[in-house]
């Protein structure tokens, strides 16, 4: 304490307030280290002016003796020095005494105070009860405290405090010493509020000021710096270190106004050369030196910078920010060789850097000193900034000094060396024994070339090592490539291979030279350096295979011809356009495309197949034969392509059904979906393999068969390859792409998208097809042959052998003419034809004709109408073997029915006769009906047209077949001739006389001629048409007994059936016939319903009778009727069904009855259907009811199956018999056709 | 006024670069993707939650001796970057800051032209011509 008395250190961290003491010494010594303890024990509130925000402080104090020399003088506005309170101490409790002595002591403290206008004082009167005992004459207490605030603070009682046996542990002395602490410490806010709220008034003054002309930056800077001193030394450096901010804001905004020319004289100092670039120096709290200067007003714009930056190091370390520090020290230091620029200030070439240099190393050193190795790593992000920064300015430093050049440096080099060694000046003494100082570093790394690479290397940490360097630069280089930043992706690949010269790598160094020589990025100069690299290399062994896409690109392929399909022996040719990359031209020895070879039903696969592929989905997509390679340069693409998908490739999807080749399904099909779904993630996209980094070793694939071009010369650009193709049948899929340049191969792995073609070998082929939609028997018709020669040459005298047939004679004029055209469709040439015809053949004599072309002729063929009703199910064949084909080959919806005539033919080129069907349709339909008018009887005969084609008929005539001379067909049609139009109908009508009874079957022809509307000539071209029919006649028996029927009596019915032909065997297979004693009969049903309510039916109404299979044979059923009214009644209608009886029924009995017995049982040991069915059949004993709801449920066996229209005729359809009121028998006749 | 002004992809490929002098471009490309490290790490310190309301204007990326770089990111994370020279102090925050916002709506606009393919590079003639009109003319 006393050593600090005589001469206060200020501006070290230990800086109190300033109190003084006067009075008693002895007395304030013995109290002294508990108030120096107590004081700061506890906190005060400090309110601000300005509206700043309240704080709380733990206040201090140095105590001093009390002397005149420390109270401040007139104009001193030094803070530190400034004392905030002054205390007088006495203890006197004697009134004699106090009035002797005391009092006139602090008289004279009291004017001095007041001579120098300080208010802030306090007298303590401490109080002893030991002193008190050892006085007898004792006044009370309280009149000497009473005496001195009456003498002393006529209004400020307060300023005098009593403290009571400071040196007791007793609760009044406590309670003394807490309440004269607080007082204590009030006063000296008190006194701090109002002292620096005055001195930074006339801070603020003397700021507004700065304009003025004899302003000084240095003198303000003091100024404020004694605040922020204050603000220190009151450990609120947050405050302290808004002034320097300040204060360092303020110099920035000088600095800037002068380079917009708004100079101030006192900026004038700062724009001295700089002789010193010593660096920054945080080691110490405050650089005294350095502050001198600036009082002195000699302080260089570095000097100021450094002083400033380490005063905020100081307070943001104590603040705990040092990563604030390095923010601000790279800030700083840009600012710094920013502000010298700006200011024009001379410095030596390399003195900044060397200040850079050092003044990072120091910031660096100084974080390091205040943080440990975990903090310093977690932080590396703020450090490293400035190491950069420092690895750059010694990078630069090295070249200027020659220290990294591969010569020794120059003379010139050393001079500069030593000047900037003499800036940097002596070391500071605190860094003298540290072996790491930066002052140390940098003179020993500018000292020898060695020493630099040394220190350069442990800062850098490159050079020199070709491997790591390529290792590093790999990295780099992918994710630039990565990320597409061409200009770096050259510039690395450019050092890579350096790198890769140096290490001898030639495969990876030449692939790296392809990739600079095609880069655009560079000049042609250096690409064409490094296309003379690989040139060079290529002269000598051994071979390298590179990738071929840093050497060209391909850009489409073109086939000739455009299918890609070809016959064996056809050209192919293949026209591959390249975009070659490289600076100059290239002679290509050889440019080879390995091809892929499978047999894959090539040359069996007919050419209608290839060509329907050629227009689907063939690898091919357009139709022109160009195969369009994707594009992307190979630097962009790779970055693009990590962010852009491939394109869509969409091809259409037709899916038809096998039998008709209609269209069931259509669509469009993605096919390189496998691409465009995959997850692309961000590191995915760095892995895709880029054409920039090194690709993978590229493999050539020596496959067996090659497309090869010699000796090329590929342009810069595009250049156009022309090969040909090898023709052996096959598929050929291209998979690699081989072009060598001398030893040096370039190749392309893969082709994609796919290129393939074909080489088929085809059978030869005739087909014979209409010209039209439909071929329509009757009249004359064309039919195209076509003839694919396939590898067959026709030659001279070659003909086509076709089997007459007298349904179908092939009309010919003796000469017509032929088209060849080539497999390309290219050319016509028209070929006479010669035919010849003898009684069995008709010979076609075939033009030459060269293979792999079409030969196509017309001929004209004419199918005769066979007469109706005929089997449309017979087919006929040449050979007049008649075939049975399955039924229902009625035109789809027209109903025409079609006549198969099959055509054989013998060709020149096979030892089989070619089978060749050709389906005719008949275009007219006949029906005819019998119409009745009283007792006269017409034929009408319906003649519809089903065909598309519009006809003229003409001269219909109805005949009978075996002309009978009471009989007399009267024709009613009116018109000879008359149009029918396509799907009408023409009736015509004929009244039947006859003078005797007629014959129960009628033959009648029906004939017409029939020609085309659109035919030129319609006399010639009619054709006959004929219809024949029969009709047959059902005989009234007359009843035998009675004229008459009468109601309410029962009378005889008669069913008779009538078998009226032959069934046809198609028929016979699906009717059940059995052979019954030599006799193969059919079974019927027939049932008798009247739904009129005319009759009713007595007994049983129903039956089965069994047919014998001949015609005309007859079966008789009688059964009763009762007619329920009277008058002409028409007859009861007869229903006939056929009747499929059980398959495992293995014999049925002719009787009907035991059938139906049989049936019976059978049905119910199945126990089939429903039991009410059974039961009713039982209780009907023989009677088989057969409903029609009984065949809707689909009995399952037996079956009754209705005959179908036009089958049965109803004799009696439409008759009526006379009823009477007495019985009748009647005799009905039924036919069945 | 920028030397060098770049629009980056998310993905931080360049979609839009371009700088004054033309003869440094190399270096300026460095500078560019080098700060695209410092947006990372700005976008990254700002938490997750506060993504949403998160000023786009990320400040001054890294100073250098002679350039500033400075960083703005739009909600798509395409990044754009105004390189300006240290040496022009006439540059404040509130120009920077304008500038971005300048080059925001153009950006916006490129991208609502509907010829347009996001991830494509930028050709806009609209577009390059703001651009130059913010750049330094090189004299």
């Amino acid at each position: 304490m006393e050593a600090h008395e005589e001469k206060p250190i200020i501006y070290t961290m230990e800086n109190k307030p300033i109190v003084t003491c006067a009075g008693d010494q002895s007395l304030f010594t013995s109290l002294y280290t508990s108030l120096a303890q107590q004081l700061p024990r506890e906190s005060m509130e400090w309110r601000r002016s300005y509206g700043r925000a309240p704080k709380m402080i733990h206040l201090e104090a140095n105590f001093v003796q009390f002397k005149e020399e420390l109270l401040p003088k007139d104009g001193n506005r030094a803070l530190l020095t400034f004392p905030f309170l002054h205390i007088y101490w006495t203890d006197c409790c004697d009134t004699e005494m106090y009035k002797a002595s005391v009092k006139d002591d602090m008289l004279r403290w009291q004017s001095t105070l007041r001579l120098h206008g300080s208010v802030d004082w306090l007298i303590v009167v401490v109080e002893s009860e030991a002193k008190k005992k050892n006085k007898t004459n004792i006044l009370p207490r309280t009149s000497i405290v009473d005496k001195i605030r009456n003498d002393f603070c006529n209004k400020q009682s307060d300023r005098c405090v009593v403290l009571s046996d400071p040196l007791k542990e007793s609760s009044r002395s406590q309670d003394s010493w807490s309440a004269f602490l607080t007082k204590l410490r009030t006063l000296l806010l008190m006194s701090f509020t109002k002292n620096l709220g005055r001195f930074e008034d006339d801070m603020r003054t003397l700021r507004e000021k700065r304009t003025e002309p004899g302003w000084s930056f240095c003198d303000y800077f003091m100024v404020q710096e004694e605040l922020a001193f204050v603000f220190e030394m009151l450990q609120q450096f947050e405050d302290a270190l808004v002034q320097y901010d300040e204060l360092d804001a303020l110099f920035t905004q000088y600095v800037l106004n002068f380079g917009a020319g708004d100079g101030a004289n006192w900026l004038g100092s700062f724009c001295t050369p700089v002789k010193r670039w010593s660096g920054l120096l945080l080691r110490r709290p405050i650089d005294m030196e350095k502050r001198e200067l600036i009082q002195r007003g000699e302080a260089s714009l570095l000097d100021l910078r450094s002083y400033l930056f380490s005063r905020q190091c100081t307070l943001l370390i104590f603040l705990q920010r040092p990563w604030e520090v390095t923010q601000r020290a790279l800030e700083l230091l840009h600012n710094c060789v920013q502000e010298l620029r700006l200011l024009e200030v001379y410095v030596v070439q390399g003195a900044l850097d060397c200040w850079v240099f050092l003044s990072c190393l120091e910031v660096l050193h100084r974080i390091e000193g205040c943080c440990d190795r975990a903090q310093l790593e977690a932080n590396c992000s703020h450090t490293v900034g400035l190491w950069t920064y420092a690895t750059e300015k010694l990078k630069s430093l090295g070249y200027l000094c020659g220290l990294v050049a591969e010569k020794v440096p120059t003379s010139e080099d050393l001079n500069r060396t030593v000047d900037l060694l003499a800036g940097l000046g002596e070391e500071r003494p605190e860094t003298v024994n540290s072996l790491q100082s930066p002052y140390k570093k940098l003179n020993e790394a500018l000292s020898s070339v060695e020493a630099f690479e040394k220190h350069y290397l442990v800062s850098a940490m490159k050079k020199g090592d070709p491997e790591r360097a390529e290792g590093f630069l790999d990295d780099s280089l992918r994710s630039y490539v990565a990320e597409g930043w061409s200009l770096q992706v050259t510039h690395t690949r450019k050092q890579m291979a350096e790198c890769q010269k140096l290490l001898q790598q030639t495969e990876d160094y030449l692939q790296t030279s392809a990739l600079l020589a095609g880069d655009a990025n560079l000049t042609v100069e250096e690409r064409k350096h490094f296309c003379q690299e690989i040139l060079t290399f290529a002269s000598q062994p051994p071979t390298v295979a590179l990738s071929m896409a840093a050497f060209a690109q391909l850009r489409q392929m073109q086939f000739s011809p455009p299918g890609a399909v070809v016959h064996v022996g056809a050209a192919l040719q293949l026209e591959l356009r390249v975009r070659c990359l490289m600076p100059v031209a290239m002679q290509v020895e050889q440019l080879a495309a390995t091809l892929h070879f499978s047999l894959e039903q090539g040359g069996a696969r007919g050419r209608a197949g290839s060509a329907q592929r050629r227009a689907g989905h063939g690898p091919q997509g357009q139709g022109d034969g160009v195969v369009l390679f994707p594009q992307g340069s190979p630097l962009a693409g790779a970055g693009m392509g990590a962010s852009l998908l491939p394109a869509l490739e969409l091809y259409e999807m037709q899916d038809r059904s096998p039998s008709d080749s209609s269209l069931t399904s259509t669509g469009v099909v993605c096919k390189n979906m496998h691409l465009l779904l995959r997850r692309h993630d961000s590191s995915a996209s760095l892995d895709t393999p880029t054409a920039g980094a090194l690709p993978a070793a590229v493999a050539v694939d020596d496959g067996a068969q090659m497309l090869r071009a010699r000796d090329i010369t590929l342009q810069p650009g595009d250049n156009s390859i022309l090969f040909t193709a090898p023709v052996q049948p096959g598929s050929y899929t291209l998979r690699q792409l081989c072009g060598s340049v001398g030893r040096v191969q370039f190749v392309q792995s893969h082709i994609y998208p796919v290129v393939q073609y074909e080489v088929y070998s085809q059978e030869p082929q005739l087909t014979i097809e209409p010209l039209s939609d439909n071929l329509l028997a009757g009249i004359p018709q064309k039919v195209t042959f076509t003839i694919a020669t396939g590898h067959y040459s026709v030659k001279k005298g070659d003909a086509l052998q076709l089997s007459n047939t007298d349904s179908m004679p092939i009309l010919h004029s003796s000469c017509c003419s032929a088209t060849v055209l080539s497999s390309t469709g290219g050319q016509h040439l028209w070929r006479a034809l010669s035919i010849q015809s003898s009684e069995k053949v008709t010979s076609i004599s075939l033009p030459p004709t060269p293979p792999y072309h079409t030969l196509e002729f017309q001929l004209e063929v004419l199918c005769h109408i066979p007469p109706t009703p005929f089997k449309p199910d017979i087919e006929r064949l040449t050979n007049g073997e008649v075939r049975h084909r399955p039924k229902n080959h009625s035109h789809a919806d027209s109903g025409m029915i079609n006549i198969d005539q099959k055509v054989s033919i013998d060709c020149p080129w096979s030892i089989y006769s070619t089978l060749i069907a050709l389906t005719f349709y008949v275009p007219f339909k006949a029906r005819h009906s019998i119409l009745s008018a009283g007792k006269r009887k017409y034929i009408q005969v319906c003649l519809q047209n089903v065909s598309d084609t519009n006809f003229h008929l003409a001269d219909p005539v109805l005949t009978e077949r075996q002309p009978t001379v009471s009989m007399e067909l009267l024709s009613l049609n009116v018109k000879t001739q008359q149009p029918v139009c396509s799907q009408q109908s023409v009736f015509c009508l004929w009244e039947m006389r006859w003078a005797k009874p007629l014959p129960l079957c009628l033959h009648c022809a029906f004939s017409a001629s029939f020609a085309p509307v659109s035919a030129s000539d319609t006399h010639t071209a009619f054709k006959p048409y004929r219809y024949e029919f029969q009709l047959d006649r059902a005989e009234i028996s007359p009843p035998s007994g009675d004229q008459h029927c009468r109601t309410g009596a029962l009378c005889g019915l008669e069913v008779s059936i009538t078998r009226q032909a032959e069934p046809s065997e198609t028929e016979g297979e699906e009717e059940e016939s059995t052979e019954i004693e030599g006799l193969r009969t059919t079974k019927l049903m027939y049932e008798v319903v009247d739904n009129s309510s005319n009759w009713a039916v007595c007994g049983k109404s129903s039956g089965v009778v069994s047919m014998p299979v001949a015609a005309s044979a007859t079966h008789r059923v009688q059964m009763e009727v009762m007619p329920l009214f009277a008058g002409h009644l028409p007859f009861p209608n007869i229903k006939v069904f056929k009747y499929l009886p059980h398959n495992a029924v293995p014999a049925i009995q002719p009787d009907t009855d035991s059938c139906l017995e049989n049936d019976t049982i059978s049905l119910l040991d199945k126990g089939l259907d429903d039991q009410g069915d059974t039961a009713s059949i039982r209780s009907r004993g023989s009677v088989h009811s057969v409903g029609s709801g009984e065949q809707q449920r689909g009995l399952p066996m037996p079956r009754l199956e209705p005959f179908s229209p036009g089958q049965v005729f109803y004799w009696s359809q439409g008759r009526q018999v006379l009823v009477l009121p007495v019985t009748d028998d009647h005799v009905m006749e039924v036919n069945v056709t | 006024m920028a030397v060098c002004i770049a629009v980056i992809a998310k993905e931080n490929y360049p979609l839009y670069i371009r700088s004054v002098p033309v003869q440094n471009e190399l270096k300026f490309h460095y500078t560019v993707h080098t700060s695209l490290d410092v947006v990372e790490e700005k976008i990254s310190a700002v938490g997750k939650a506060m993504a949403d309301q998160r000023e786009l204007y990320l400040g001054l990326l890294y100073p250098t001796e002679d350039y500033k770089v400075y960083g703005y990111v739009t909600n798509s994370k395409v990044k754009f970057v105004i390189v300006a020279d240290s040496s022009n102090t006439s540059l404040r925050d509130n120009e920077i800051r304008s500038m971005f916002r300048k080059l925001h709506n153009s950006f916006t606009d490129v991208m609502c032209n509907p010829f347009y393919n996001p991830g494509d590079t930028i050709q806009s003639k609209a577009f390059d011509s703001m651009v130059s009109a913010m750049m330094v003319q090189a004299s």
